[in-house]
């Protein structure tokens, strides 16, 4: 039997901790989409997703209701979409990444991921017609992510893709620079990208996935810091054992979403990804965390090992939660999505190099980063094959999203809206790795025995 | 299928009656009720059962919410599951 206590818990982790469902997104494959005329393969992409997704954003707003939980987005992911452009004798990425826009308005959702490559060893047909299209595609669109995987701990890193890709980024910050460079705040360049990730911008429908799916994001730092603030001083023991069990909880809540639209929408479920996702709402925040666990200010020493212990418990509390867990499953640390960590990045105490060390123990990256507008294209491929480098090794997920902030210095700000948030512009270091980054070739995929 | 209620807000004359009385307009059985009043809080959780409702459960929902902003208090119908799924293994 429900006890009072226990329904008050519920009903203050969403109306005071803004305890929610991130996302709910529905997988869809494009492969039987394939078409060797574009303008064919285009109309099928339409009607297929229109299809499938037609009553996502209705089922999820009923789900809502009669649960009282928010979800606050429902996506749609797709097969990366060079994958099917291949078939394709006129590439025309861009033509498909407006049809991909269309769909997603006309099915109402808030994000369609899957504008995206993998070309970890090396490009396919299609994949360099795809990242090329990229910018353009990007600002011509609102609805569209992107994300391309340059790197694995199977394959190495593919230091053409990564050139290609530092070009990439900035050029669509060029192309939307008087939209506060939004472009590249939907772009995402991945190392071991997962391929059920319900989480924007870097979510696409692997080609290991059925044909429709849904997965499920969840969140809740605002629960956690507060469960943290309730139990005082107690030792760390305590305080990984208070976080797993405050993830069970906010993971069960995401199973039980899932299954619930897995059900009503007649589509298998896939996994729940067990995210901390803060936004830039106070008290959202994965940095607050981290703070109410006795840091001074989010970036001083002592943070990588606080971020270790949350992300590390996150898992443990919510793998036992869910029926299958997948995606990013962890704690991000997106610069300007998360109040505390944009109040640290201000301040000074939050640096790149903090943050780089930070993606070796959480999940995903240097997430939403703005950097100096002049930032050359070899700087911006240099910080994505470091990053790329730490998830190869360690055999994670890693991931960068960064925003050159066209026309604009260390300090000043960029602000995209909604949950994308805002951030001051950091500085990075000013010497040239560009020798290295066009050099080219392959970084060879590490050794997996003798761990040192 | 059952639902819980939940009244938080400023205690008053007849907030008991008002969500009950809105219960039974629509078919809808009162199964249990639990409340305390904690200084000038008052906290009310109600059990309903909601299968012989008369309308769908979400309209229902908004209704109380309804009530709930104009008598200044915090009204929430949720359902049962909710509850089950967090706080029992």
């Amino acid at each position: 039997m429900l006890n009072a206590r226990d329904i008050l818990e519920t009903i203050t982790m969403i109306q005071d901790e803004h305890l929610d469902v991130r996302t709910i997104t529905m997988g869809i494959s494009l492969l039987d989409c394939c078409h060797s005329d574009i303008d064919v393969m285009c109309r099928k992409v339409y009607d297929k997703i229109t299809r499938y997704a037609k009553d996502l954003v209705a089922t999820g707003e009923q789900i809502e209701k009669e649960f009282g939980i928010p979800i606050i987005n429902k996506r749609i992911s797709v097969t990366p979409a060079a994958m099917i452009l291949a078939s394709c004798e006129n590439k025309d990425a861009v033509k498909l990444a407006k049809t991909l826009e269309k769909a997603a308005v006309a099915c109402g959702v808030n994000f369609l991921g899957g504008f995206s490559a993998l070309v970890q060893k090396g490009f396919g047909p299609g994949d360099r017609e795809l990242i090329e299209a990229i910018p353009e595609a990007l600002s011509v669109t609102d609805h569209i992510c992107s994300s391309v995987n340059i790197g694995s701990t199977k394959a190495g890193i593919n230091m053409d893709a990564v050139g290609l890709m530092g070009k990439v980024v900035r050029k669509s910050a060029e192309l939307t620079a008087d939209r506060d460079c939004i472009g590249p705040a939907k772009l995402v360049v991945f190392c071991n990208a997962p391929e059920d990730n319900p989480f924007m911008a870097g979510a696409f429908h692997g080609a290991g996935e059925p044909d429709c799916v849904i997965n499920v994001g969840v969140s809740g730092p605002g629960v956690v810091r507060a469960a943290l603030a309730k139990a005082g001083g107690c030792d760390l023991t305590a305080v990984a054992d208070l976080i797993k069990k405050t993830a069970f909880k906010i993971t069960r809540m995401g199973q039980l979403v899932a299954s619930e639209a897995s059900r009503r929408l007649g589509v298998p479920f896939g996994i729940v990804d067990l995210s901390l996702a803060p936004t830039p709402a106070i008290g959202d925040s994965v940095a607050y965390i981290l703070e109410e666990m006795g840091l001074e200010c989010c970036g001083c020493h002592g943070t990588t090992a606080a971020l270790a212990l949350l992300n590390d418990a996150v898992k443990k509390g919510g793998v036992m939660a869910s029926s299958h867990v997948g995606g990013l499953s962890g704690a991000f640390i997106p610069v300007t999505e998360d109040a505390g960590m944009i109040h640290a990045a201000r301040c000074g105490a939050l640096s790149l190099n903090k943050l780089e060390a930070m993606t070796a123990v959480c999940s995903v990256g240097l997430d939403m980063i703005n950097i100096p507008g002049d930032t050359p294209a070899e700087v911006i491929s240099a910080i994505i094959a470091d990053e790329a480098a730490i998830g190869m090794v360690n055999s994670k997920t890693t991931a960068v999203r960064v925003i050159p902030a066209i026309g604009k210095k260390v300090g000043e700000e960029l602000s995209f809206g909604g949950l994308l948030g805002s951030g001051p512009v950091m500085p990075l270091s000013t010497y040239s790795p560009a020798k290295f980054i066009n050099r080219g070739g392959r970084i060879p995929a590490p050794m997996q025995s003798l761990k040192n | 299928m059952r639902a819980v209620i939940t009244v938080i807000g400023k205690d008053m004359v007849g907030i008991l009656a008002k969500v009950s009385t809105e219960c039974s307009n629509h078919n809808i059985n009162v199964l249990e009720v639990t409340q305390s009043i904690l200084q000038d809080m008052f906290a009310m959780i109600m059990m309903v059962d909601i299968t012989k409702s008369d309308i769908p459960f979400t309209e229902f929902s908004d209704m109380l919410q309804k009530i709930g902003d104009d008598m200044g208090l915090s009204i929430h119908a949720m359902h049962e599951d909710i509850f089950n799924a967090m706080h029992t293994i």
